[in-house]
Formats: structure tokens, C-alpha cells, sequence
């Protein structure tokens, strides 16, 4: 049976320096909880791993918690570019920041094969492209049956993999609806895992599209309701899109990002602290 | 009955002429942004009966707003089915299901090849962009694909700083050598016209023009010797019914923004749950 514990325990068990991490969640499901914890923990030299880097990573690489990003598309989703992720690459700030970029399909590729126990995993992509000439664990690889050439990119197995989902349940069975992206996988492919929930329940109502990783498949639970704000929980709260609008002029600068994330992360005990400090400030609001 | 010239936007002629592509039934991967736009304003209007797909593996997405991003909850809420997103991508786009793929750019070349990666060096760019995201196979997979996005000097550009999506490659057979299953971009729609690649040489020719826009225009907003077609199309301005639906599904969109308050009923459900 999974135990429930505190985030900060779950972090402080799981997540050591030089670990590659995954925090997943396509849009979804954002873990934003247990990256801030990351941060407050003071995690320094991990590979984070995420195909979609948004908000989170911005402000973990902006706080000098990673050296290396593997990633297939970083941006802040209908606003623009990255701030600290892009003055790390073109400026090296706070640190240099070593980048490993695939297609989704190659990442969602990947992940599938670290979950599968295979070293590798094949696809139709990526040739004709300039990605082979920049990352090296894009490789052409003939099939043994056709004689056919194909791309080939080596699994993914994570150190942790993070995930937030709606529910646990009393045995520590976990799940997930609406968009369930890449969270699977990512937790089946890793060494290590914590999934933040909204709540614990005593028994799963049906919901559609509905996934459920069982417990035996579940490292650690931690209950933070809202934990995936300002990405979004289905059924339980929408996306807070003038949150990611609000991020880009908080995040321009390294004085005003560093200062508000003292304020609001580094300054507050847990996530709950965070919601309520960010909410006085009225961040994202109109 | 067709709006006047003045009274709509550049962006909206754009959006319109993209959605005008689209056959009804249809099987579309849809790109974020402009795509996404497009598609639902088709949806609206002459093809209700197209099948969105989005990577973040909702199929036959039904959206009344347009998302913000590729992983919306309206995306999910009524779509036919949602899926995992190796799923989307191996069993869906890999196998040749999808019709159309959709996508935006930031750059482009005179073969339609995309590059939304960098501009300047790789190892140390003038300005990091998104990177590929679904692009790469998309442009690749997709029976077809449609590309939209502004024309300027800029994005329209004689070399690639980074080719991340492939269009015809170096024109002519080259992208047939590749292996690919589809059969790549077959048009291209802007805020000034329309492109379509010459039948043999694959090099985009300017078939068409939007009202009020001319060929030098098209020639300055790019940055290779542009083909034009001997005969142009004059874009048909938008009908006031596109006009109407796009503008609705604009001000849906703003207003379900601006309804939410979300901070304030996570403090309170956060604050539950510690007492």
C-alpha cells in the first residue's frame, strides 16, 4: 500500500541532487506543488525532463535547479517564449543550461520504451530534419525483418517522476480523467515516483476516459488540493489563463522573477501558503 | 452577401481563407493558434461535421471557445474520445488516419519546410523559439498539410536558421526520397495571399491574393525571389455569416476568460482541507 505524506517528505525522500526528474502533465495536470517544493528544497544540478516545459521549469531553471533540460516543446502555452528558460540558454543565467530537444512523438516514444524496459524505441520521424544534427540520441536504425530505415531514440527512465492527479484512494490506487497525456508512462518508466493529489477517497466514482495506476505502481501520495494551479484539474478547477498572461512580466526581469519568487515560493511554508499569497497580491487577476 | 473591404481585419481574412480549406468530414491534427482558430471557425460554418484532433490526444474535439492551449479541458469535455499521447501519435497520426495536418510558423522556406526551433546559431541563438512539439511528424504522417501564418520578410526567409519540420525539402522528388507517408504542404495561407507549391519543382507560387493586397506587397513580405502564378485568384472578402461566427467565437472565448476567478476558490478549498 502507498503511503500518504506530506510533500515535503515525499520530496525530501525522493528527489536528491543530480537526479533526472519528470514532472508531467500535457497542460493538465500540472504538478506546479511539487515543483515549488523542489525549489524551496533547494534541489541543485538535476536533468529535468518534460515535453511540454511551461511555468514550472521556468522558475525551477530561473532558481539555478537544473543543468540540463530534455524537452520536445517549451513555451507559456496562447502567451509566448520562457523568460528564464530562454535567458538561460542565450545567456547562461543563473547557470548554463545544457538542452537535449526531441519532437513530442520522439519523447512520447521514449517514455514508452522506459516503461517497457527496452533500451530503445523506434519511430517514422525526424529525418530530413536538422534535430539528428543537434541531439545525439536521435540515431537511423535498420529493421532486422524489412530492411526498412527507421529513427530510433533511447528510453527514458527518470530517477523521480512527478505527477498530480484527482484522486487517490484508501488503498493508494491513483486516478486520473480528462487528459491524461503522458503521466503514465512517465510514472511507469522512473525509479521513483510521487503523484500530488486533490483528494483522497474511499472508493473511484466511474468518469470517462478515466486511467487508474494502481498502487503497486505509486512511490509516494501527497494530498494539495489546488496543487496544480495555474494549470488546471478536471472537474475540479479550470486553467487561470491570466495567471500564465501575469507570468510573462513577473518573469522578464531577473531582479523582479528572483524577488517574487522569494515572496511568494521561498517565503511561504506549503502551496496552500502560496495559493494565499498570490491571491492577496491578486496575481493574474483583472 | 460579402463584408465591405474596411470593415474587417487582415488577421481575420487570414483566419477566414484557412478555414475555408477545410472539406467538411475532414480528419484534421490541429496546430495551437491560427490553426486552431481556423478550424473551429470551419466547424462553425461550412464543415461542422470535420474531426479536430489535438495532440494532447482528444479526437473529435468539439470546442465552443477557442483554447488557449493544446490542453484544454474544452478540448476533452466533448470530444469523441481522448486517448494517451504516444497513443495520438503512433497509432493515429503514424498510420496515416489523419487527413490534414494544420499547422502555424514562424519561419518558412521557398520548399514549405518549417522552422520553429531557432533563429541564428543553434548553440547560441538570437532568439530561442518552442521547438518542434507534434510538427515534425505531422509534416511528415499527415495526408496533407496546410500551413497559415503571417508573410513578412522575416518569417518568409531564403534559408532556414533551423529546419525542424519538413515541407519539400529541396524541392522537386527530394521529399518523396525520405520514405515519408504524406504527401506534405499543399498550401500555404497568409495575411496578404495564397501559396501553393509548383506541381513539379515543389517551389510555393502565389496563386492568389486577398482583397486590397498586390503582388509587389507579396514580393516585399518575402524574403526569396517569389514565383507568382500567370492567372491570380482574388480572395472572395469574408461573408458577413464568416465574419459574425468568427467574431462570436472570439467574444465566447474573452468572456469565459474573464468569468474566471480561480485563486480565490482554490484558497478556500485549500483552507477546507487543513481545518
Amino acid at each position: 500500500m502507498t503511503e500518504v505524506v506530506s510533500l515535503r517528505e515525499a520530496v525530501a525522500e525522493s528527489v536528491n541532487d543530480g537526479d533526472s526528474v519528470a514532472l508531467e502533465g500535457f497542460t493538465h495536470l500540472i504538478p506546479n506543488a511539487a515543483a515549488h517544493e523542489i525549489i524551496r528544497q533547494e534541489r541543485r544540478n538535476l536533468t529535468l525532463i518534460r515535453m511540454t516545459p511551461d511555468l514550472i521549469y521556468d522558475q525551477m531553471i530561473g532558481m539555478g535547479c537544473a543543468d540540463k533540460l530534455i524537452f520536445s516543446y517549451v513555451g507559456n502555452p496562447g502567451v509566448g517564449s520562457l523568460r528564464r528558460f530562454r535567458d538561460a540558454v542565450e545567456n547562461g543565467w543563473p547557470q548554463p543550461l545544457e538542452i537535449e530537444e526531441h519532437s513530442h512523438a520522439g519523447m512520447a516514444s521514449r517514455y514508452v520504451a522506459g516503461a517497457s524496459n527496452l533500451p530503445f524505441a523506434v519511430l517514422r520521424g525526424y529525418v530530413g530534419t536538422d534535430l539528428p544534427d543537434v541531439t545525439d540520441t536521435i540515431a537511423p536504425v535498420t529493421c532486422p525483418f524489412t530492411g526498412e530505415e527507421l529513427m530510433a531514440v533511447p528510453a527514458l527512465n527518470p530517477d523521480v517522476a512527478i505527477i498530480h492527479a484527482q484522486q487517490a484512494d484508501r488503498r493508494g490506487n491513483v486516478a486520473i480523467w480528462g487528459i491524461t497525456g503522458i503521466q503514465k508512462e512517465a510514472v511507469l518508466s522512473a525509479h521513483r515516483s510521487i503523484v500530488t493529489v486533490e483528494e483522497v477517497v474511499d472508493e473511484f466514482e466511474p468518469h470517462p476516459f478515466q486511467i487508474v495506476l494502481p498502487s503497486v505502481a505509486v512511490g509516494a501520495i501527497a494530498v494539495v488540493p489546488g496543487g496544480a494551479h495555474p494549470s488546471y484539474a478536471h472537474d475540479y478547477y479550470p486553467r487561470d489563463n491570466a495567471f500564465y498572461e501575469a507570468w510573462d512580466p513577473i518573469a522578464r526581469e531577473r531582479e523582479a522573477f528572483r524577488e517574487w519568487m522569494e515572496r511568494h515560493v521561498l517565503g511561504t511554508e506549503d502551496f496552500g501558503e502560496y495559493l494565499e499569497s498570490v491571491a492577496k497580491e491578486a496575481v493574474g487577476q483583472r | 452577401m460579402s463584408a465591405d473591404e474596411n470593415s474587417y481585419t487582415t488577421d481575420e481574412m487570414m483566419t477566414v481563407a484557412a478555414s475555408r480549406e477545410f472539406e467538411d468530414g475532414t480528419v484534421c491534427f490541429v496546430g495551437i493558434g491560427l490553426p486552431s482558430a481556423a478550424a473551429n471557425l470551419a466547424r462553425a460554418t461550412h464543415a461542422p461535421d470535420c474531426v479536430l484532433i489535438y495532440e494532447s490526444g482528444t479526437i473529435g474535439a468539439k470546442p465552443e471557445v477557442i483554447p488557449h492551449s493544446i490542453g484544454d479541458g474544452v478540448l476533452a469535455e466533448h470530444a469523441d474520445s481522448v486517448v494517451s499521447v504516444p497513443e495520438i501519435f503512433s497509432y493515429w497520426l503514424q498510420t496515416g488516419r489523419i487527413d490534414v495536418g494544420f499547422l502555424g510558423a514562424a519561419q518558412i522556406d521557398r520548399f514549405a519546410n518549417i522552422n520553429t526551433t531557432v533563429i541564428g546559431p543553434y548553440d547560441s541563438p538570437k532568439v530561442r523559439l518552442p521547438g518542434a512539439g507534434g510538427a515534425p511528424e505531422i509534416a511528415a504522417s499527415a495526408k496533407e498539410v496546410m500551413v497559415v501564418m503571417p508573410q513578412s520578410s522575416r518569417s518568409f526567409v531564403e534559408e532556414l536558421a533551423f529546419r525542424t519540420s519538413v515541407g519539400y525539402l529541396d524541392g522537386g522528388d527530394s521529399r518523396e526520397q525520405l520514405g515519408y507517408l504524406g504527401a506534405g504542404p499543399t498550401v500555404v495561407i497568409t495575411d496578404l495571399g495564397i501559396l501553393r507549391p509548383d506541381p513539379e519543382m515543389k517551389e510555393l507560387t502565389l496563386v492568389g491574393l486577398h482583397p486590397g493586397t498586390s503582388v509587389e506587397e507579396a514580393r516585399e513580405a518575402t524574403g526569396w525571389d517569389l514565383r507568382v502564378a500567370d492567372e491570380l485568384e482574388t480572395t472572395d472578402p469574408p461573408t458577413e455569416e464568416e465574419l459574425q461566427a468568427l467574431r462570436d467565437l472570439r467574444e465566447r472565448t474573452e468572456a469565459a476568460n474573464k468569468e474566471m476567478r480561480v485563486l480565490d476558490d482554490l484558497v478556500h478549498k485549500s483552507r477546507a482541507a487543513k481545518e
